[in-house]
Parts: C-alpha cells; sequence; structure tokens
C-alpha cells in the first residue's frame, strides 16, 4: 500500500502540505468558539475575529455589519487561499485540488437551474453561488430549457461533463428532476473522485477512500430520508447511492426499501461506525442528524492530519474551513436575530 | 543597588538589569484616560493583564476600541483614496490645535461620508462617460465593417448569380431588382445586435452563441486596439467589438440572455449611415459634456482629499494612540466602588519619581479631586529584565539578547561583548586595509545616522545600519590587528621602522638556505615585514597565530567562570561557589591554563619543547621523563599535582552538589512545619530564589542534571579549547584569499604591460576584495564571532531565561506601521 511517499512526497507537495498545516493551525478553537457564542452584536463578532486569521479581511468593513458580509469576507479568505495553494500546486495535485471544487460546482448548477425555474434575477442568482463553483459560462445555465440543453450549451465544457452521461433526458426541467440531476451528478462526481484517489494510492488513498466513504453514506441516508414519502420509486432511490462506501452494497439494499426514519435507523446501526451517530437520536428524530454527521466527519477530517504525506489534508483542510464559515454563519444570525438561545444548536466545534 | 548586595564588581549600569519592581496604581475613573496618556508619554511601564479570562468584546473600554477601530479604517480609506488620487499624505503635519476625541470621529464620519457622496456620484457619471466612449467605439467600428460585410455579401451573391446564369448574364436592371426585393425580404426577418464582449471571454461566447443558435447566426467581432474601461468593473480591459445577425425571436431572446451572462454590452445601432454619423456626433458631444462634468468633480474630490492628507498624520497618531490607550486601560481591573482602576505594572525603580509627576499632572490637568496612588507590591515573580541601553550599546545587546535574554539580574555578558566581540572578530580579519575599507563604509552609515534612521530601508540595509557601531568597532579592531598581522592587501609594509632581518652579504645567496641574520632590534610592532614571502611564513604565523588562539580561548572562558563566582555571589548561593566555581576554575587552569603558561613561557624562553608532547603524556604516561620538552625545573612534579587535580575536581563538581541540595530542601521543610508563616520583608531577590524551595525537588532529576552539566563542562573544556582554533584557522583563510587575489589577479594583471587587461584586473580585483573578502568574509567572521560568545564564553554562566521589559510606549506606535 506504501509508495514510499516519505521519500519523495516533499518535493513537489512538501511546500504545499507546510501552507495548509499553517492554515489548519488558523482555524478557530473551541475557545475562540466560547467566545464568539458570548457576543452580543456582530460588531463584537468581528472585534473577535480581527484577533484571528480573518482579521485583514474583516478590518476595512464600515460598522453596520451584515450576516452576508460576515459569510462573504470569511468564504473570500478560504477562496485566496485555495487559489494560492492552486497557483503553487503541480500535478498531480492540482487535479486533486479542482477535485474539491467539483461539488460546488455542482450545487452551483443546481442553484442556478432552480433559480431561473422559479424566475429569479441571474445576477442575484449569481452572487449566491459558491466562489469556488464557479466557471466561465455559469451564468449562461439561465438559458437551458431542459437536461439536453444544459448539457449542449453550457456543462460540455466544464469539468462535470462526464457526469452528465446518466442524466441526460429532454425532459423540462422541474423541482424533482433537478433535485435527481443533482444526486445523480453528485453520485457521479464521487465515484470519479474515488477512483482518482484510488489512482494516486498510498496514503492519499487511504486516507481519502475513508473520508469519501464517509461522504458517500451520508448522501445515501440523506437521499433516502428526504425521499420517504415522495414519488421516487426504489430503482431510482437505489440508483442515486454511489457504488462505494462502507453501506455498498448490502446496505444500499436495505435503505432503498426504507419506508420511514426508524426503518433507516435499523439499517444503518447494523454498521459499528454510524451506531455511535444513530445512538446519540432518540427515536424517529432527524434533525439532529445532521449535526451528528457534521461531528463524525469533523472528526475524520482532523484524524487526517494526524499523517503526513498525502493529500487528504487539502481536502480536509477545505471541508473544515467550511464548517467553520457554516458555524460562523450560525452564530452571527444568532446574534442579529437574538436568538442567542439556540446558537450552540448547529455549531460544530473543530478542536 | 549592585554595588549594596555584590561585593565583586564595581556598579555597572549594563552589568546587572535595572532593578524593578512591581507598583499598583490606583487611578480615579474620571482621569484614568489622561493617566494613561501620559504614562505612554513617558513608557517606563508594563502594564499586567488583570482581566485575562475575559474576551475582549467584554472588557470596560471594548466600546472605545471599536471606536478607534472604526476611525482607524475611515482613516485606511482616506489612504485608499488618497492613492487613487495620487496624492500622498503630506509628511510634515500641519501643527493644529489638539482636537478632541469625540469631534475627530464626528469629523472623519462626516468627511466619510462626503467623500463616499462624492463618489458615488463620480461614479455614477464614469460609469455613463464610460459607457459613452464604448458606444462611440461599436459606432465606429461597426459602421466599418457594416458596408465592407455588405459589399462581400453582394460580390458573393452576384458571383452565385453569375455562375447559375452562365455566360449570358450580365448585369440588367431586371437583376438588381430581384436583388434588392431579396434583400427586402431577408431584412424583415434578420435582427441584429452589436456590443462589446472581453476579448479573453469571446470565444466562448462565440461557441455558446453557436450551439445556442444551433449555427443559425451570423457574428462577426473585431479587436479593439487600445484597452477600455468597462462601466460595470471601471477596470481597463481589452475588448472586442462584435455583431451578431440572428434570425426570429427566440434566438433573440437566448442571445440576449447570453450577452448578459458574459457581460457583454449592448448598444443600439442603425444600418442607415446618415444616422449612424448623427448618432456619432451626438455621442461625442455628450462625451466632451460628461468629461468636463467628471473633471470638475475631481477637482473638488482632489481638493477635499488635499485638505484631509494635510492633518492625515495627526489624526492617523492620534488614532493609534487612543487605541493603545484603551488597550491598555482594558488591562486594568475595575475597582468593586466602580469608582477607580487598579493597574499593576513592572516599572524600574528609578523611574517612580517621574510615575508619581506624571500622576500628578494627570490629576491636575483632569480637573480630579482625588489623585492617582501609587504603591509598592512585594511578589515572588521574577521581574522582566530591562537595559538602559544607549544607541551604541544597543546593538551588542542585541546580540546577547538573540540568544536570550539575560534572567533578571544576571550577570551581563553584553559588557564584554562590546569589547571581546569585536576582538575576537578581527583576530580572524586582521587586514589593515581591507579594515579601513569597512570603516569608511561604516562611517557613511554614521554621518548619514540622522536621515537614514527616520526613512525606511531595505531588509539588509537595515540590518547593517542596526549594526554600524558594532561594524565601527569591528573595522577599528580589525585594523589594529592588521598591524599586528603587517598585513594591508596581504602586502607586509615596514611602517614602524626596518625590518631587524638582513642577509649576510649584498648578493643575498644565502637567504633561502641558511636565512636572514639579525642586524637591529626587534620589529617594534606587530610581525617582521621580513616574514612576509619567505618558506617559512607559514609556519610561522601558524604556530603564532594557532597558540594566540589557544591564549584567548582560554582567557574568555575563564572570565565566563569568574562571571559565574559573581553571579553566585549576587544571588547569595555559596554552593554555586564551592561545588562548581571553584572546581570548575581548577579543572580548566590545570589543564588548559597550564597549557597556556607552557606557551608563553617557551615564548619568553626561546625553547624547542614540543608542547603537543608535553600535554598527550601529561595524561598518557605521567611517570616519563620529560627530556628535551622540560621547560622549567620540577616540571614533572607540578604536572602530577595539575593531573591529580584535575580529577579530583571531576566528581568534586559532580558529587556534594545534589547531596547539599536535597539537604537544603529538607531542612527548608522542616523548619517550614513549624513555621509556617514566611518573614514577608525579605526583599525580592531572595524571595526569588526561594520560591524554587516550594516545588517538588526530585533527587534524581537533580542528579542527572547536575551530570550533564559536569559531562558538559568536562568535555566541552577539551572542545570549547579547540573550537577557539577557529581563529586561526578563519585567519588564515583570510590572509591566504586575499594574497590569492592579490597575487594571481592584481599582480598577474601587472605584469602584461598591457592596458586592457590592467584595467580588467583591478575591476576584477576590486570586485573580489568588496564581494568576497570585505562581504562575505565578515559575515563568515562574524558568525564565527558570535558563536563563540554565545557557546563557549555564555555557557559558562549565562542562564538567559528572562524576559524583555516590554514598555507601554507610544515612541513605538511609528515602527508599528506595516
Amino acid at each position: 500500500m506504501y509508495g514510499f511517499e516519505a521519500m519523495t512526497f516533499n518535493i513537489h507537495g512538501g511546500y504545499l502540505e507546510a501552507i495548509v498545516r499553517g492554515h489548519r493551525a488558523g482555524l478557530l478553537t473551541a475557545a475562540d468558539y466560547n467566545n464568539l457564542c458570548q457576543c452580543e452584536t456582530l460588531d463584537d463578532i468581528k472585534m473577535h475575529l480581527s484577533a484571528t486569521d480573518y482579521g485583514p479581511y474583516l478590518q476595512n468593513e464600515p460598522s453596520p455589519l451584515h450576516t452576508t458580509t460576515v459569510v462573504e469576507k470569511c468564504t473570500l479568505k478560504l477562496v485566496d487561499e485555495y487559489k494560492h495553494m492552486l497557483c503553487q500546486a503541480t500535478e498531480p495535485l492540482s487535479t486533486f485540488l479542482e477535485y474539491i471544487t467539483y461539488g460546488h460546482m455542482i450545487d452551483n448548477v443546481v442553484l442556478i437551474v432552480t433559480g431561473t425555474l422559479h424566475e429569479r434575477d441571474v445576477q442575484e442568482l449569481l452572487e449566491k453561488c459558491h466562489p469556488l463553483g464557479m466557471f466561465d459560462s455559469i451564468a449562461t445555465l439561465a438559458v437551458a430549457q431542459n437536461m439536453r440543453e444544459l448539457y449542449r450549451l453550457v456543462l460540455v465544457d466544464t469539468p462535470l461533463a462526464p457526469y452528465f452521461s446518466e442524466c441526460i433526458t429532454s425532459e423540462d426541467l422541474d423541482d424533482m428532476n433537478i433535485e435527481i440531476m443533482r444526486n445523480t451528478l453528485y453520485k457521479a462526481y464521487l465515484e470519479d473522485f474515488y477512483k482518482f484517489c484510488q489512482k494516486l494510492g498510498g496514503a492519499t488513498a487511504e486516507i481519502m477512500s475513508d473520508l469519501l466513504a464517509f461522504e458517500a453514506d451520508r448522501r445515501a441516508v440523506n437521499i433516502t430520508i428526504n425521499s420517504i414519502g415522495t414519488e421516487l420509486t426504489r430503482d431510482d432511490r437505489r440508483k442515486l447511492y454511489s457504488n462505494f462506501g462502507l453501506l455498498y452494497p448490502y446496505g444500499h439494499e436495505e435503505l432503498a426499501v426504507c419506508e420511514d426514519i426508524d426503518q433507516v435507523r435499523g439499517a444503518m446501526e447494523k454498521y459499528p461506525p454510524y451506531q455511535s451517530i444513530f445512538s446519540k437520536l432518540s427515536y424517529g428524530e432527524s434533525q439532529m442528524l445532521d449535526k451528528a454527521f457534521y461531528e463524525e466527519e469533523v472528526k475524520r477530517l482532523c484524524l487526517a492530519f494526524e499523517q503526513q504525506f498525502h493529500y487528504g489534508v487539502f481536502f480536509a483542510y477545505m471541508r473544515l474551513r467550511e464548517q467553520e464559515i457554516r458555524n460562523l454563519m450560525w452564530i452571527s444570525e444568532c446574534v442579529a436575530q437574538n436568538q442567542k438561545s439556540r446558537v450552540h444548536d448547529s455549531v460544530v466545534f473543530i478542536f | 543597588m549592585g554595588d549594596s548586595r555584590g561585593g565583586c564588581c564595581p556598579p555597572m549600569d549594563l552589568f546587572r538589569s535595572e532593578p524593578m519592581q512591581l507598583v499598583q496604581l490606583i487611578i480615579p475613573m474620571e482621569s484614568a484616560r489622561l493617566t494613561v496618556a501620559y504614562l505612554g508619554d513617558l513608557g517606563l511601564l508594563q502594564f499586567k493583564d488583570l482581566n485575562s479570562e475575559k474576551s475582549p468584546f467584554q472588557r470596560t473600554y471594548a466600546g472605545q476600541i471599536k471606536k478607534s477601530g472604526e476611525m482607524a479604517r475611515t482613516l485606511r480609506f482616506f489612504e485608499e483614496q488618497m492613492l487613487k488620487a495620487g496624492l500622498s499624505p503630506s509628511a510634515t503635519s500641519v501643527a493644529q490645535t489638539d482636537i478632541d476625541v469625540d469631534d475627530l470621529e464626528v469629523k472623519l464620519g462626516e468627511l466619510e461620508a462626503e467623500l463616499i457622496e462624492m463618489n458615488a456620484n463620480g461614479e455614477k457619471l464614469q460609469r455613463s462617460y464610460n459607457e459613452l466612449v464604448e458606444y462611440k467605439i461599436v459606432l465606429k467600428k461597426a459602421g466599418d465593417f457594416f458596408p465592407s460585410a455588405q459589399q462581400s455579401a453582394t460580390a458573393q451573391r452576384r458571383e452565385m448569380e453569375s455562375s447559375q446564369m452562365g455566360e449570358e448574364s450580365i448585369e440588367t436592371p431586371l437583376l438588381q431588382e430581384q436583388e434588392t426585393s431579396t434583400d427586402l425580404s431577408k431584412q424583415v426577418k434578420l435582427g441584429f445586435i452589436t456590443g462589446l464582449v472581453p476579448r479573453g471571454k469571446s470565444m466562448v461566447f462565440e461557441r455558446i452563441l453557436f450551439r445556442a443558435t444551433r449555427g443559425n447566426l451570423f457574428l462577426k467581432q473585431v479587436p479593439i486596439e487600445a484597452p477600455v474601461t468597462d462601466p460595470v468593473s471601471g477596470e481597463k480591459m481589452e475588448k472586442n467589438v462584435f455583431t451578431v445577425f440572428y434570425s426570429g425571436e427566440r434566438a433573440k431572446n437566448k442571445i440576449l440572455k447570453i450577452c448578459d451572462a458574459f457581460g457583454a454590452n449592448r448598444y443600439p445601432f442603425s444600418e442607415d449611415r446618415g444616422k449612424q454619423a448623427v448618432m456619432i456626433s451626438e455621442v461625442s458631444g455628450k462625451i466632451s459634456d460628461l468629461k468636463s462634468t467628471i473633471d470638475a468633480g475631481k477637482l473638488h474630490q482632489d481638493r477635499l482629499l488635499r485638505t484631509i492628507g494635510d492633518q492625515f498624520e495627526q489624526w492617523n497618531l492620534k488614532v493609534k494612540k487612543e487605541k493603545l490607550i484603551h488597550h491598555t486601560l482594558n488591562m486594568l481591573s475595575l475597582d468593586v466602588t466602580k469608582k477607580c482602576l487598579v493597574a499593576e505594572a513592572w516599572s524600574p525603580v528609578f523611574a517612580q519619581k517621574q510615575i508619581q509627576e506624571a500622576l500628578q499632572r494627570a490629576s491636575v490637568d483632569s480637573n480630579s479631586q482625588v489623585g492617582a496612588i501609587l504603591q509598592v507590591l512585594h511578589t515572588r515573580e521574577l521581574p522582566p529584565t530591562y537595559f538602559r541601553t544607549n544607541k551604541f550599546t544597543a546593538a551588542f545587546q542585541e546580540i546577547v539578547d538573540a540568544y536570550g535574554v539575560a534572567k533578571y539580574q544576571e550577570a551581563n555578558p553584553g559588557v564584554y561583548t562590546i569589547v571581546t566581540f569585536p576582538f575576537l572578530f578581527a583576530v580572524m580579519f586582521g587586514d589593515w586595509g581591507h579594515g579601513i575599507c569597512l570603516l569608511l563604509a561604516t562611517l557613511i552609515l554614521i554621518v548619514r545616522e540622522k536621515k537614514l534612521s527616520s526613512q525606511k530601508l531595505g531588509d539588509i540595509t537595515e540590518m547593517t545600519f542596526g549594526g554600524r557601531y558594532v561594524i565601527l568597532m569591528m573595522s577599528l579592531f580589525s585594523i589594529y590587528a592588521g598591524f599586528i598581522y603587517n598585513e594591508c592587501f596581504s602586502v607586509a609594509l615596514d611602517l614602524f621602522g626596518p625590518s631587524a632581518y638582513a642577509c649576510r652579504d649584498l648578493s643575498c645567496r644565502d637567504a633561502y638556505s641558511i636565512g636572514l641574520i639579525k642586524v637591529r632590534d626587534t620589529y617594534p610592532f606587530g610581525v617582521d615585514p621580513a616574514w612576509h614571502g619567505s618558506r617559512t611564513e607559514l609556519p610561522f604565523l601558524n604556530s603564532l597565530k594557532m597558540k594566540m588562539s589557544i591564549l584567548l580561548g582560554v582567557a574568555q572562558m575563564n572570565l565566563g567562570i569568574i562571571l559565574s563566582y559573581c553571579n553566585a555571589t549576587f544571588f547569595g548561593n555559596c554552593l554555586n561557589i564551592w561545588f562548581q566555581f571553584i572546581p570548575q576554575m581548577i579543572f580548566l587552569n590545570s589543564l588548559f591554563g597550564y597549557l597556556s603558561l607552557l606557551i608563553i613561557l617557551k615564548w619568553f624562553t626561546g625553547s624547542q619543547a614540543d608542547l603537543y608532547h608535553i600535554m598527550i603524556y601529561m595524561f598518557l604516561s605521567p611517570t616519563d621523563e620529560l627530556g628535551d620538552n622540560q621547560l622549567f625545573q620540577g616540571q614533572k612534579r607540578v604536572q602530577h599535582v595539575l593531573l591529580l587535580l584535575a580529577l579530583v575536581s571531576v566528581p568534586w563538581m559532580l558529587l556534594p552538589k545534589p547531596f547539599l541540595l536535597k539537604r537544603q530542601h529538607e531542612n527548608r521543610h522542616r523548619g517550614q512545619s513549624y513555621t509556617p508563616v514566611q518573614v514577608t520583608d525579605d526583599t525580592l531577590h531572595s524571595e526569588a530564589n526561594h520560591s524554587h524551595g516550594h516545588e517538588e525537588f526530585e533527587f534524581g532529576e537533580v542528579f542527572v542534571h547536575q551530570l550533564i552539566h559536569t559531562i558538559e563542562f568536562v568535555l566541552g573544556a577539551v572542545s570549547n579549547t579547540a573550537s577557539y582554533l577557529r581563529l586561526w584557522a578563519l585567519s588564515l583563510a583570510h590572509s591566504q584569499l586575499s594574497i590569492v587575489f592579490y597575487e594571481k589577479v592584481l599582480l598577474l594583471a601587472w605584469g602584461y604591460d598591457n592596458i586592457v587587461i590592467l584595467v580588467v584586473g583591478i575591476i576584477i580585483f576590486i570586485f573580489a576584495t568588496v564581494g568576497v573578502l570585505l562581504i562575505m568574509e565578515t559575515l563568515s567572521a562574524f558568525l564565527h564571532a558570535l558563536r563563540l560568545h554565545w557557546v563557549e564564553f555564555q555557557n559558562k554562566f549565562y542562564e538567559g531565561d528572562g524576559y524583555k521589559f516590554s514598555s507601554f510606549s507610544f515612541a513605538l506606535i511609528h515602527d508599528e506601521d506595516d
């Protein structure tokens, strides 16, 4: 399994690994979150963040802040860091880094397509897109009327093109279609990413397959829960699960036939790693599931930093930062809307 | 204080760090700001953070900090605007009456609002101006290619028709009619859009358009030569003018959407040439109108920015001070009554009076009824280390601090470094020609000191400038050492009279076989120039320099050990004197002190004894006869005694101290159980020392520690002495290198008797001398001198685990920039 990475990794990857580990050291700690949770206004949050890595990005913001500004600036920092790393990266790390953004790309495509379906302004939609998932012709998505057009017009130029092979239909776009498209794309993306990591081999393959398997399993559970009570058939549901992961293939069979949350729970509890997640939840509850999954994910991502000479740290860092920005968004929203009692509901401590 | 306590050493400002005290200030709320401001001007207090458990926004003055942060942001905004407008804040800010902070805040807010409004207006105007400029370009370019397209189209059609009709068809009026009719019918269906698209996106744009309309379009693009300003982003970019012809309403919608998506600005365009001309003139008129409006606006904005620029520096300083004051105020704890603030701060003892004056001044100036109270606290905590350095000593103290900041009041090697550092450097860099070059270079820095210190320098210049006095001393000493080595750019000169040696006869035949004879008194200063170029030059100089290195090394190490004695007496630590200082002294001097003695004896007596042999067989077979190597009567007995002393001193260093420490600890504990009350008015130092006693005493750890120390010292005595031989090695390398450059470059070029070669030779010589000898060699000799100080000298006594006194001072604000 190990391909002597320790000997050659640093030739190309050493600098960036050092950079990314340095960035990781800038992640907010539990003490930071505790302080942030005590903030009374958004200005307090800004003041606290000004002592962290986010400082330079927030210092020039005029005082009545909005949650969106905070989140936007924090995301900008992540994007800047990502772009810096991408500039410095050589093959195959640069491809690996690009893979990380495809998820955002899929989300952006779906966002724009859904938005145009509901006749929203394209410019407004573009502002909501995640900057990591932007590509040149993204705004043209609004022109497309159905999947085939979508693919032929725009997506054929993007890295997402190969993932589309499974979901080209001439049907007009509607909410259900789009959601299925998102999941099909995501499935294809995860499988491709998984294959790519396997090809890289070594510690990267080992760590990334674990992280991606978790991602795939989480998506499988979410698809199942979200499709309960919809007109999605069992076979169609089954088709949306990624073909790898801990649940593949027997867990998928069970999930495909689930009709309520408790059946999902029953299916999942057979897998020891997920048992602990579900054991935290009371029966019939699914709201806290997201948080439980996020916590588990953060734990796994942090573990990726324990090993050296692999690309998993880049993936882990990007994910951790995104989680951190989600946390900041939640905290700022709670502070802005005076809902401080709920502030701990969705914050996932990273360290 | 040093003299009352220490004993061995005379009082020196730099030898012991300033005596410090922990003072408590009780400041009434109403005069707090002013008091802290005055203390900041004084800059002799290091405040302790009494609210470290509170997060920044929970502290008392968080609001004010936010306010000053906001003001700083406004100032940064102004700076950015000024930079955009090409103005720089005037360095000599107009001395204005001191402006109140609240007024300043209001004023800054007003100015910012005005500026933003002005910008918004300007931007609107600029945007429409840019649009018009783009429009004009489109009109011109599209106007150009419309007729050309038409021409080519008709030509094509004519060709086609002629091929259809065959030879017989000539241009008949009938045909022309037909043509026009088809043209008309097409024009009804065909629509077109003209506009500008960024050049980078033009390819993708074309591709997408092609796909979206399934190829049913005609697109023509013409690049614009000069980049234009984009109206939306306001950035300069290269663009293409495009015209798309399409058919059908659906295609139009699609194309419009795609244009939007690509940020392509569309402009109305008319096919009619007459209309085009009218439009162009119209647009040009509008452009000139807008231009004058924009210029007027710019002028107004410039005036505003200039007034801001005049006071910018002053405001900036004020805001920074304000922020610093409130940060400091936040470190103070609030009294229970909420009427006064309590501060704890370290300050040098000598500053007490000045602080009290500042406090009084503050309470008078702020019309406070109650003055601030200052009282000295007693603490077990180790105070910070503070040396009052001047611009000369500061750089040398930096050299020491880079290794570690001295423990509070421990002997400061910085004092000796001032002389020993440049001296050891000079031993390795002994060439008075090079020394004078170095001296001239530093003199430039020193003469222009005032000017240079006020401006910003590059990294390397900054470093050189900071160490200018170190370099000055180094160059002076290397001139001195150069005279001793008698080397000037590797040439020996007889400055101090003629050489003491001469040939036996005039022909000088046997100079290389038998040697010279001494005809005069010894050469008065330094190495006799007759040695230069002789076959025995190297063996002679090597032997001289090697022995000198040993002497210097042993002397400096002895100084180090003596300093450990000074520390021991100063801190009242008898154990260290009896079980560290004395055996160390004996060990070092019985081996290498003895060697030094032998060297000096050999020099005086001119004996030919082999010192290596003596030293090695002193250990290997102490009983053997010395034979030829005997330098003085009873040498063998002396050596036996010294060997014995050295052997005894090792266990002496190792064993007693841990056991005695253990007994001390036990005694203290026993004592404590009887009298748990501590003597409170004990002095600061002994308290600091005793505080160790309260920690757990682990004998094993202490013993291992002592073992390590002993081994380190014993091995170190040998290896450190050997390490001083680098003085010889580097000085040899330096002189050999300069000989190479002098003989192989300069003299060689001289020998050709050709002016070009001579010039080239001189240039190479100068560059080699400056680059290799003056810069690289200086650096390497500097580094080796640094090592000798840090490792060989300081490890004999220096703990270096203190922390620096960092005072709260406004003087540092300027340095904080960037």
